[in-house]
């Protein structure tokens, strides 16, 4: 069963703010002259910016935001954000794997930024029942 | 140069509590966009059975982060840390975490290799309540670049 996809917008401003909130100051994530000093196209996002939406999503599915039991995600390519108004996107969408007899629904997620993956084996395990018109805030 | 496998199962000092804050999970919270009132208002999270504000799921990412920088200095170790990406990361729940608890994480190395002139290292910590109840246990990857 494939859950209803979620759209993330993502720009310098929400790199900023979540730098603050999660005490990441690595200047990759917010100055191009640093990030492209060391090899990158300019400013990426945090990964664990990218995994925080991405949980957002898992837990709107859930319809708790106590839901998650585990959550766990790779990696693949950085999410690179412009410094303009509209940023880039990334769109999170998942397929329900399993249903446990204990009541745990367990997700594979994907998270894509312009059709690429930007995770991999990302998967989800909650609390709760999910179904298809879960989500929707 | 290539991490040493031999250090595969130190585990490293408890660090001092950490206070979860009811303004920092809210300021969390709002960093990443969720608005669910359980992170943000104490009586919708007691309605869902929690003695204050619930913190979103990677959340405890700030504490492991902290934490395991004991490992990553670890000069024996033999972390570049110029030379670090962040490869996987995990969280597996006991119970959520929540506004007032003090929790104290003690970080392992839990696996190292070395493959294709890269290194890996795989860290586990156990976040706890200074109690000693178990809330959350958070693997991370990290790569360590080889010289190109």
């Amino acid at each position: 069963m494939e859950l209803p996809a979620r759209t993330f917008r993502i720009t310098r401003a929400d790199l900023v703010r979540y730098a603050g909130a999660s005490g990441d100051f690595n200047p990759i994530h917010w100055s191009d002259r640093v990030a492209t000093k060391v090899g990158l196209p300019g400013v990426i996002a945090h990964g664990m910016f990218t995994m925080a939406l991405v949980g957002r999503a898992v837990t709107e599915w859930a319809g708790s935001p106590d839901a998650v039991v585990d959550y766990g995600v790779r990696f693949t390519r950085p999410v690179v954000v412009p410094d303009d108004d509209e940023g880039t996107e990334i769109e999170v969408t998942a397929v329900v794997r399993e249903v446990t007899e204990d009541g745990l629904t367990r997700l594979d997620v994907t998270a894509t930024c312009h059709g690429e993956k930007v995770l991999s084996q990302a998967r989800a395990t909650v609390r709760a029942s999910v179904d298809r018109s879960a989500g929707r805030p | 140069m290539s991490l040493d496998p031999s250090y595969v199962g130190r585990t490293y000092p408890p660090t001092a509590p950490y206070q979860v804050g009811r303004e920092k999970i809210r300021e969390f919270a709002t960093a990443i966009g969720a608005t669910d009132p359980a992170h943000h208002d104490p009586d919708a999270a007691r309605t869902l059975g929690h003695p204050d504000v619930v913190a979103p799921p990677t959340f405890p990412f700030a504490l492991t982060m902290a934490a395991t920088q004991q490992i990553v200095e670890d000069p024996a170790v033999g972390v570049d840390y110029s030379r670090v990406v962040h490869g996987d990361q995990r969280f597996a729940y006991t119970r959520p975490v929540v506004a007032g608890d003090e929790l104290v994480c003690v970080s392992t190395i839990e696996d190292i290799t070395n493959r294709g002139g890269h290194g890996f290292l795989t860290t586990r910590t156990e976040i706890s309540t200074v109690a000693g109840e178990p809330v959350v246990a958070v693997w991370s990857k990290l790569v360590v670049r080889g010289e190109a």
